[in-house]
């Protein structure tokens, strides 16, 4: 046998290296999902602009109808319900309830398709503080009457993480490697945070509170409202680049927009509303797997065929009586005479549905501007491993620095489930995209689950062995813009006031897209018309 | 310049390189693999016979050896150099692991090989045949000597693994670099760009040996004194048991959970308190933990218990027992009685999703909580979830680490029981393995501290004597006056304790 040199070579020193070669190069596996839900061509047959018979057979009366099964939709019902008024029906255009707090459900846990928590609600939010009461949430309440919720709806610590620079820091500010002057900005801007807490205008009103009907209408605060928060930090003198990146961040988590698309005073609002007194922590999380799922499957209980799934609204109009609403379910168009209309849908939608408004419009619907998001659910084998023993553990929230996606949930946290099989929750909101929602639709389900996917490799190499499932939810119009000029324009008092017989309830009134406002109005709306209906007997 | 003798000492070098490569291989191996006996044999079979691939592959080298030489020396300085930090770094992938092990021992052995015959070859021309064979072998084992009296003397305690590695990387990168002056003449290539080579390999060495701390405390924290008899990966944690003159001892992800030779003492005061202070006589028996079976082996000297549950996170763990014999011995073969259901889950999850008919006594035995997804364990709500497991007559005992060096996290674990309604008896022993440790014994309502321990068992370490004395506390493990929080599943307040007070005691 004469073996050449390299071919000695090969035989001794190539095999096991040939072998670790294969296995790393092996093809990336890239898991099974798809596009779920948000039925944006049902959506879009309303810009159609049809004409709609409904067949004389096909009519019914109600005394209201509530048009959308988002929480504001749904918490109307629930105050309708509470009130005695148990004859209406409620509307909802996709398969399932809850809006952008839809839940999925899976194993071991479920899991959220968008809204995943709740800030534990100050006493004085006191209706909100009876939902959650009815909800057996809480366990008391402590010396000065704040709630006490229980332990295992508030959010579990490990709260939250940060990768930066390689590495899972505690937290979402990254404090490691901070130079003196990132200290001393942060610190100043811890300052102007307390200074907004603080703050009372002369009627004893706080500039930020929830809900926002409530903040201070005092020329001081609403300032802030006529520029950027990234303005706002740069006559502030904020340069630090970790900070803009957490204010930034803290924009893009709460309203899916960047620090300069985001109005200053809404920028504050985040860091200054759930917060009492300056020094104090921002109220607790209440969260379990499936977020605010949670609420939905509370308010949808005992609802019983009065929800509507799967239909949707074509046509309101205001009639002598009251409104005749015609809505398309199962392909047969079907229409309600009701007394009342409770409109629970994004307001951009009222020109296309309620007659008579492009004509004479009530208010600038196109004022009400959305922004587009994908949610991602992943299923894992297993959990990432740790690369360097002193990475702060898997946390609730895990977020990767100067990403565009806004890192994941994990959903067993919650459950206490710390090993084998979990699910991930991706946001992404597309705001650094010029035309996020176009781009949005224009994706199909393989490039944005490999956007997701590229992103998590960051942080977790082995990402692409562990997932064994990927879906994704577009969100074409997840969440009401605070843009500047926008929340303090006057415009949402005007879209508040009823038209005819329909009142308006949806988060895009408190101009900011949070539980607590979608909750308020839709109480607001419920009693508006049951009060309506009062004083007509 | 007569080079020669100076080439004797690269000889020497060399050799003691050469072997402190295969040390560290060897130790890295038998500290990742377990059972050091097998993986000593092992890599030292395929260094040996890579280091006759070296030596056959030489003969190819037909012109410019001393250039081959030198190229042989930088390739030796940087999969020597860095062999221990990439093993470390591979060992959290531990299916990669022995591929990279056996490859890199495979490589730098044949490297190695290369080495004395390339050398043998540049000095046959300063020397007769047999002057050259009965030097360089005998540099080559006075090298070999040096090597491994070192390495266990001087460089595994002094510079750990990894910096052990890097510095003898160092000293072949040198040996190059120096031998492009002492081979001048014979050099046939460019040697400025063979020095700037060698240059940067250095360099980056060391580099690598200053920021090696970081690297360090990755794992070599857990190496451990006695020899690993036992050691596995299981999904959840990294179990290792060693033999010792003391007796057998069992690590979890390096933290020590019993030691043979006194782990009596530990398991009979976690036991039997709880059921001297149970009224009656107790059926139905929970552990949470305790997958090692010790506190099963106390339990079962009861002979009205009917049924016991045992509710372990990790299956290996529940197996060791039976894959070390040793241990099974220990705890008398105490998953073989019949009494005893194992179910593996984590107990958090598993008191929240199962329904079971109440415990007369439970025995709360999880190791430490150093991390978060042990720290749960300890919380309101866990204590909460387990109260649902019980009777108003049951009781209940927890392990709650050192009154001594965690003093806070012990009487922040009691209050924490206290918050959910439990009334607590702390209590505390010595246990030499681990110092003085601590207990909570709780029932639903306030009761008796137990006098003495049940009648009629056989004991080694509790007396009706001592018994009530495990009840006193000194002035530096009682209550604190400062004000300690409730461990809850929302502040884990009970790790960030731990953690602080435990800190103090790593170097």
């Amino acid at each position: 046998m004469d073996l050449s040199r390299r071919e000695l070579l090969t035989l001794f020193l190539g095999a096991p290296a040939a072998f670790v070669a294969c296995q790393i190069s092996a093809p990336s596996k890239f898991p099974d999902g798809e596009i779920i839900g948000q039925s944006a061509s049902l959506g879009h047959v309303l810009r159609e602009g049809r004409s709609f018979e409904v067949s004389p057979d096909n009519w019914e009366s109600r005394s209201a109808v509530i048009v959308g099964a988002g929480v504001a939709g749904l918490t109307a019902a629930w105050q309708f319900r509470k009130q005695g008024l148990d004859d209406f029906l409620i509307l909802e255009l996709e398969k399932e309830a809850g809006g952008t707090a839809r839940r999925g459900t899976g194993d071991p846990v479920g899991y959220p398709w968008g809204a995943h928590y709740l800030p534990v609600p100050f006493k004085e939010n006191t209706e909100l503080v009876v939902l959650l009461d009815e909800m057996s949430l809480f366990d008391g309440r402590d010396a000065n009457g704040e709630l006490l919720v229980k332990e295992q709806y508030l959010c579990r610590e490990p709260e939250e993480r940060l990768f930066f620079k390689g590495r899972w820091y505690e937290g979402l500010y990254p404090s490691v490697g901070a130079t003196d002057e990132d200290k001393r900005q942060y610190s100043e801007f811890q300052k102007q945070i307390d200074h907004w807490v603080n703050w009372r205008d002369s009627k004893g009103r706080r500039a930020f509170i929830l809900p926002v009907e409530q903040c201070s209408d005092d020329a001081e605060a609403t300032a802030l409202d006529k520029i950027t928060f990234g303005n706002w930090l740069a006559q502030n003198g904020f340069t630090s680049e970790r900070l803009i990146w957490y204010c930034d961040y803290a924009c893009r988590d709460d309203y899916g927009s960047k620090v300069d698309q985001t109005s200053a005073w809404a920028g504050l609002f985040y860091f200054c509303s759930r917060v009492r007194k300056s020094g104090e922590e921002s109220q607790p999380f209440i969260t379990v797997p499936e977020g605010n799922g949670q609420f939905v499957d509370h308010f949808v209980q005992g609802l019983g065929d009065r929800l509507r799934k799967g239909t949707a609204v074509v046509s309101i109009t205001p009639s002598e009586k009251g409104v005749d609403v015609v809505c398309f379910n199962g392909g047969t168009l079907r229409g309600i005479h009701a007394e009342h209309v409770i409109y629970a849908s994004p307001m951009f939608t009222a020109p296309w549905v309620i007659s008579g408004f492009r004509e004479d419009p009530p208010f600038a619907a196109s004022e009400f501007q959305h922004n587009a998001w994908f949610v991602a659910n992943l299923r894992l084998k297993d959990r990432p491993k740790p690369r360097f023993q002193k990475d702060f553990p898997l946390a609730w929230d895990n977020v990767i620095y100067d990403s565009p996606g806004l890192g994941y949930v994990t959903a067993t946290h919650q459950k206490g489930i710390d090993y084998g099989p979990t699910i991930l929750t991706y946001y992404y909101p597309m705001c650094a995209e010029p035309n996020g929602r176009t781009t949005l639709f224009n994706y199909d389900w393989k490039q944005l689950a490999d956007v997701c996917l590229t992103d998590l490799s960051r942080a977790h190499s082995e990402i692409y062995d562990l997932v064994e499932r990927l879906d994704v939810m577009r969100w074409g119009h997840a969440m009401i813009s605070p843009r500047p000029n926008f929340i303090w324009s006057g415009i949402r008092e005007k879209a508040a006031k009823p038209y005819r017989n329909i009142h308006f309830a949806h988060t895009d009134l408190g101009g900011v897209a949070l539980f607590e406002e979608a909750f308020y109005h839709g109480l607001r709306a419920a009693k508006e018309v049951v009060t309506a209906k009062t004083q007509k007997r | 310049m007569k080079r020669a003798p100076l080439l004797f000492l690269n000889v020497f070098a060399i050799a003691t390189c050469g072997l402190i490569y295969e040390l560290l291989a060897g130790t890295l191996s038998s500290y990742v693999l377990g059972d050091s006996v097998t993986q000593f044999s092992i890599i030292i079979g395929i260094y040996l016979f890579a280091m006759g691939v070296g030596s056959y592959l030489s003969r190819f080298i037909e012109k410019n050896v001393a250039d081959k030489f030198i190229e042989v020396e930088l390739g030796v300085a940087v999969m020597g150099g860095f062999s221990a930090p990439l093993l470390f770094l591979t060992f959290a992938n531990l299916s990669y692991f022995s591929i990279v092990l056996y490859g890199v021992v495979l490589v730098i052995g044949t490297l190695v090989g290369l080495e004395i015959p390339l050398l043998m070859r540049i000095l046959k021309d300063d020397l007769d045949f047999k002057d050259l064979i009965s030097r360089v072998l005998a540099f080559d084992y006075i090298g070999a000597l040096v090597a491994s009296l070192l390495f266990p003397i001087f460089l595994v305690p002094r510079l750990g693994l990894n910096r052990t590695s890097l510095l003898f990387g160092m000293i072949n990168a040198g040996v190059a670099v120096w031998g492009t002056w002492l081979l001048f003449p014979l050099i046939k290539s460019n040697v400025t760009i063979m020095r700037v080579r060698g240059a940067v390999i250095l360099v980056l060495l060391a580099i690598a040996f200053i920021k090696a701390d970081k690297l360090t405390t990755l794992a070599e924290d857990a190496l451990f004194a006695d020899n690993i008899i036992y050691a596995k990966s299981s999904p959840y944690q990294r179990i290792v048991v060693t033999k010792g003159k003391t007796g057998y001892a069992l690590f979890l992800n390096g933290n020590l959970q019993f030691n043979s030779f006194d782990e009596y003492r530990y398991h009979e005061a976690l036991v039997h308190p709880a059921f001297a202070a149970y009224q009656g006589a107790p059926k139905r028996i929970l552990v949470l933990g305790g997958g090692d079976g010790l506190a099963l082996r106390e339990i079962e000297k009861y002979s009205s218990v009917d049924f016991i549950q045992l509710v372990d996170l990790d299956p290996d763990m529940t197996n060791v027992s039976n894959a070390v014999p040793a241990l099974g011995e220990l705890n008398r073969h105490s998953f073989a009685d019949p009494r005893v259901h194992v179910t593996h889950a984590d107990a958090f999850v598993w008191l929240d999703s199962t329904d079971t008919e109440p415990f007369d006594i439970a025995i709360v035995d999880f190791p430490d909580p150093n991390n978060f997804a042990l720290g749960k364990l300890y919380t309101s709500r866990f204590y909460s979830l387990l109260k649902k497991k019980l009777t108003a007559d049951s009781a209940v005992v927890i392990q709650t680490t050192s009154p001594l060096v965690a003093r806070k996290s012990f009487w922040c674990i009691v209050k924490t029981l206290e918050s959910v309604g439990f009334a607590v008896r702390p209590y505390q022993t010595t246990v030499p393995s681990f110092g003085i440790w601590g207990y909570a014994l709780c029932k639903l309502k306030p009761f008796d501290q137990p006098a003495k321990p049940p009648p009629g068992l056989e004991l080694h370490f509790l007396t009706d004597n001592s018994f009530a004395s495990m009840f006193e506390f000194t002035g530096d493990t009682s209550r604190p006056e400062e004000d300690i929080e409730i461990n809850r599943l929302d502040n884990q307040a009970l790790v960030r304790y731990y953690e602080a007070e435990w800190k103090r005691f790593e170097q």
